[in-house]
């Protein structure tokens, strides 16, 4: 199964829905890993929306893509990885339109880094649709080096950049697509608690 | 009033010191024994002469040093101090706002000639002496927030407004209480209050963007918001909590009269004209405990909210592990007499400490 | 608010600030519409705004103060002078009847500070503006802001007729290429599923005139796909007539008879007692105010509430809306 309930958290930690096709004269799509499954289900209760939609796929080793590509979508593109699919991207939403349908579905990661791009772009965040699927890892902001440590899954954990201990806030970042990592012994140098699996 | 303005650090040798004067005008935050959040608005329309609400923006003794304070702390780090594309027009509104006012209640300080967009800025403590044209960034060294906020004590938050909500879209931030701008650009004001325990469950965040989402051009408003500081640190940024840190370690009951500060924030409200934006300039005043117990008054009420304060509130303004310490001290200036209610020291009224004979 | 105040100054709720005025020119338009010009009348400047705020003008007709709002129309540049424009209405309960048959030059008058509920959102890539009748006053200090600031902008601006289209001249002469005017009775009507089609991703849609408009622009947007975040309105109501009713105020112990021309706000502010507004027509929230016991229909007439609380009838919003029956008690 590849949803999750968080638990309820603070104000700034993103809360994600269930992908339901809009109205629109178009759609894009942005999905990785298990985040597929999302827009399988959405693409079985709408299957005339695929006929004005852009599909963006990330499989990351999972196995979805041939059912993906046999919704018939108006466009399909299957990436390697978010930093190889970032500029279509860019150049999708450069030209688009008012009328335009955004769903972003699968790792946080994906969601707040595709997120970023459609807000750069000038649409309002609150507009598009979102979907959680995979995995829980936490793509991860070092307030002191600045580095992001991606697909953490342990607290606290080290930092990849600066080699601190951070422990895992739910503070999150539209604008870094990231949640916050602070020192966790800033006071006593050397008292690090023994880390944890996220959600254990 | 002449201000003599002191050659002091906020880092290192620490030599930041309080005259007695800024002592008796020190926005001491409590007035009751006992502290729970509220929304504590006031207009912002002036107050008593010499106090630290008379004036739109205060100028105190500190000026140029935390001015050059805030040149270091942008030097290191230039994230500090980030304005969102959209948010040009309010910088503009917000350098107008400053240098009008400081030229009308400071005229020995600072003055400002106009003749239409041709401005002429000068600033007689910091020595600038600038020409340029009014909403040209061109003719500016920085965007028109960062120019004048560099000459300007306090953070500034400048906060857009849209959709029943305010957006923290641009802003200077180096003395600050543990909080990142550059993480924080962008959420809107229940995001960046997130990490604030009990007061999302009390309704007090609610209520207060009820406010201050109606605050009017002409009409501002401030509140007093407090935490508490080792050493007389401006910049606790959380950029550097992994050095600083450790300094919260270094207090014992030996120094603590002189090391641990009360760390008060005037908060102050403003509607820009012409972007419509909000302006939440955030000004800090530092006081050592050994300056507050000066004040038999300040020193009787400061014992029992620190001693009564939930623990949550204590641990998220950071002083959970040094609360005992702290209190063994001021328990020493609490005498149990009861305390006129009101923030101001009352020096004149209030009983003089028993001093205790054991 | 426990208000521990340092200088014990509490909040100021009842409207925005105010600022003398004297009326420096009267300039007809049309049948319709007249503009009206004010100077402060201690010769200083006023403050700047930003294009869509309203200033509340406050009228003495005879025994009786009205107050209604108008947005701003001058350039928000201009300190020294500001500007509103007027459609008279035969059917209202006078205001503009006031303006256009009383005031004259060199009166004095009472203005508010400005107050903008239907600001720009300046991080759109282009701002679309679609105006009906009076309801281009906004737009027209709007434009000046953003031609200042080399804003990107188009404006498509619906009139009855050639003889009624104020300022039409002035905005096709100046702004030819983003200007497009429509006349009702020459057949020819905003083409709007087209002109919304094909707009830039990051445009912004805003929409001021008749109730029937608005809804009628905010509904095809919607259909076409466009986020509520990006559409953005403003309609004042003008509070209409109705049955006169008796209202208790609880807090103050009071009650007060709403006359058949009189606004509830009108009436409350009538006996003395202090309520909180903004904007006057429903649209701000500031006015807001609990029902304690009611038996009678609401006529609720704002833009504040959602309908569920319309349904429940928990709340109103006294600028605008209306009562009829037995008993109602409100928490003022």
């Amino acid at each position: 199964m590849s949803t999750f309930n968080f638990p309820e958290s603070i104000r700034s930690r993103p809360v994600y829905g269930t992908l339901q096709a809009q109205v629109g004269k178009s759609h894009l799509m942005i999905a990785d890993a298990h985040g597929a499954e999302a827009v399988l289900e959405m693409a079985a209760k709408e299957p005339a929306m695929m006929a004005q939609s852009h599909i963006i796929y990330i499989p990351k080793g999972t196995q979805f893509g041939l059912q993906i590509q046999a919704l018939k979508p108006a466009q399909y593109y299957e990436g390697p990885s978010y930093a190889a699919a970032v500029s279509r991207i860019k150049r999708v939403l450069s030209d688009a339109a008012m009328g335009l349908q955004i769903y972003l579905s699968g790792t946080e990661g994906l969601i707040g880094q595709a997120q970023y791009e459609v807000m750069q772009a000038g649409f309002d965040y609150t507009a598009i649709q979102t979907e959680h699927r995979g995995s829980v890892a936490r793509r991860m902001q070092c307030v002191h080096c600045k580095g992001i440590t991606e697909d953490v899954m342990i607290d606290p954990f080290q930092c990849s950049h600066c080699g601190l201990n951070l422990f895992v806030r739910d503070h999150y970042s539209r604008r870094l697509a990231a949640f916050q990592g602070v020192c966790i012994d800033a006071e006593e140098p050397g008292n690090v608690p023994l880390s944890v699996e996220l959600y254990s | 009033m002449n201000i003599q303005f002191n050659d002091e650090t906020f880092r290192d040798d620490y030599s930041f010191k309080n005259s007695q004067r800024a002592i008796d005008r020190f926005p001491f935050p409590f007035h009751e024994d006992s502290y729970m959040y509220s929304v504590n608005m006031e207009q912002h329309q002036g107050g008593p002469v010499d106090s630290v609400y008379e004036k739109r923006f205060d100028v105190d003794e500190h000026y140029v040093s935390e001015m050059r304070d805030r040149e270091m702390v942008l030097a290191d780090d230039p994230l500090r101090c980030q304005s969102l594309p959209h948010m040009t027009l309010a910088g503009w509104d917000l350098l107008e706002l400053i240098m009008v006012s400081k030229s009308e209640d400071y005229p020995e300080l600072f003055e400002l000639h106009r003749e239409g967009a041709n401005w002429h800025w000068i600033n007689k403590p910091l020595g600038i002496d600038d020409r340029f044209v009014f909403m040209d960034d061109t003719t500016l060294p920085y965007g028109p927030m960062e120019y004048i906020t560099r000459q300007t004590q306090g953070d500034f938050c400048v906060l857009d407004q849209r959709e029943e909500n305010l957006w923290m879209d641009a802003g200077i931030v180096t003395t600050q209480a543990d909080w990142s701008l550059d993480f924080d650009i962008g959420m809107n004001f229940f995001e960046w209050h997130a990490p604030v325990p009990l007061a999302h469950e009390k309704g007090i965040f609610k209520r207060a963007l009820k406010f201050l989402l109606n605050i009017q051009q002409g009409a501002p408003a401030r509140r007093l918001n407090w935490t508490m500081t080792v050493n007389p640190l401006l910049d606790t940024s959380p950029e550097n909590y992994h050095k600083w840190g450790v300094q919260k370690m270094s207090l014992t009951p030996q120094n603590l009269a002189e090391k641990q500060y009360l760390r008060v924030e005037l908060q102050t409200f403003f509607r820009l004209p012409r972007s419509n934006a909000l302006v939440f300039p955030i000004r800090c005043y530092l006081m050592s405990f050994k300056d507050i117990v000066s004040k038999p008054k300040w020193g009787r009420r400061l014992h029992r909210v620190v001693r009564d304060i939930p623990e949550e509130l204590a641990t998220y303004k950071g002083f959970i592990d040094n609360r005992p310490m702290m209190l063994e001290f001021l328990s020493r200036y609490d005498d149990g007499l009861p305390t006129s209610f009101g923030v101001w020291p009352d020096s004149h009224t209030e009983p003089a400490l028993i001093e205790s004979t054991s | 608010m426990n208000v521990p105040a340092p200088n014990s100054t509490a909040p100021k709720l009842t409207g925005a600030e105010k600022i003398d005025v004297t009326i420096t020119a009267i300039v007809p338009l049309n049948d319709l519409v007249t503009r009206f010009e004010f100077k402060r009348s201690d010769g200083s400047l006023f403050p700047t705004f930003s294009g869509g705020a309203h200033t509340v003008v406050e009228m003495q007709d005879g025994d009786r103060k009205r107050l209604n709002p108008y947005s701003l129309m001058s350039d928000p540049a201009n300190r020294e002078t500001f500007a509103i424009s007027v459609r008279r209405d035969d059917e209202g309960r006078g205001g503009s009847l006031f303006m256009h048959n009383k005031v004259k030059i060199g009166d004095p008058m009472v203005i508010s500070y400005p107050v903008n509920l239907f600001s720009l959102d300046l991080r759109a890539r282009k701002h679309l503006f679609i105006a009906g009748g009076i309801g281009i006053t906004p737009f027209l200090a709007q434009i000046k802001q953003l031609v200042r600031t080399n804003g990107n902008w188009e404006l498509h601006y619906s009139c009855r007729n050639a003889s009624l289209g104020s300022y039409v001249d002035e905005l096709t002469q100046k702004y030819p290429h983003s200007v497009h005017i429509h006349y009702d009775d020459e057949k020819d009507f905003i083409d709007l599923e087209n002109l919304l089609h094909g707009q830039p991703i990051g445009t912004h849609l805003y929409v001021c005139g008749p109730k029937g408009m608005i809804e009628w622009v905010r509904s095809t947007a919607g259909a076409a796909g466009w986020p509520t975040a990006h559409i953005h309105y403003e309609e004042f109501l003008a509070p209409k007539p109705g049955k006169p009713f008796a209202v208790r105020l609880a807090k103050s112990g009071v009650t007060v008879k709403v006359g058949a021309h009189e606004s509830l706000l009108e009436a409350i502010e009538r006996l003395g007692v202090e309520a909180p507004y903004l904007c006057r027509g429903g649209a701000c929230g500031q006015c807001e105010t609990d029902v304690i016991e009611s038996d009678g229909a609401f006529m609720h007439r704002d833009h504040w509430l959602e309908d569920e609380e319309k349904a429940l009838g928990v709340k109103i919003m006294p600028c605008v809306s209306r009562f009829e029956g037995k008993t109602l008690v409100l928490d003022r």
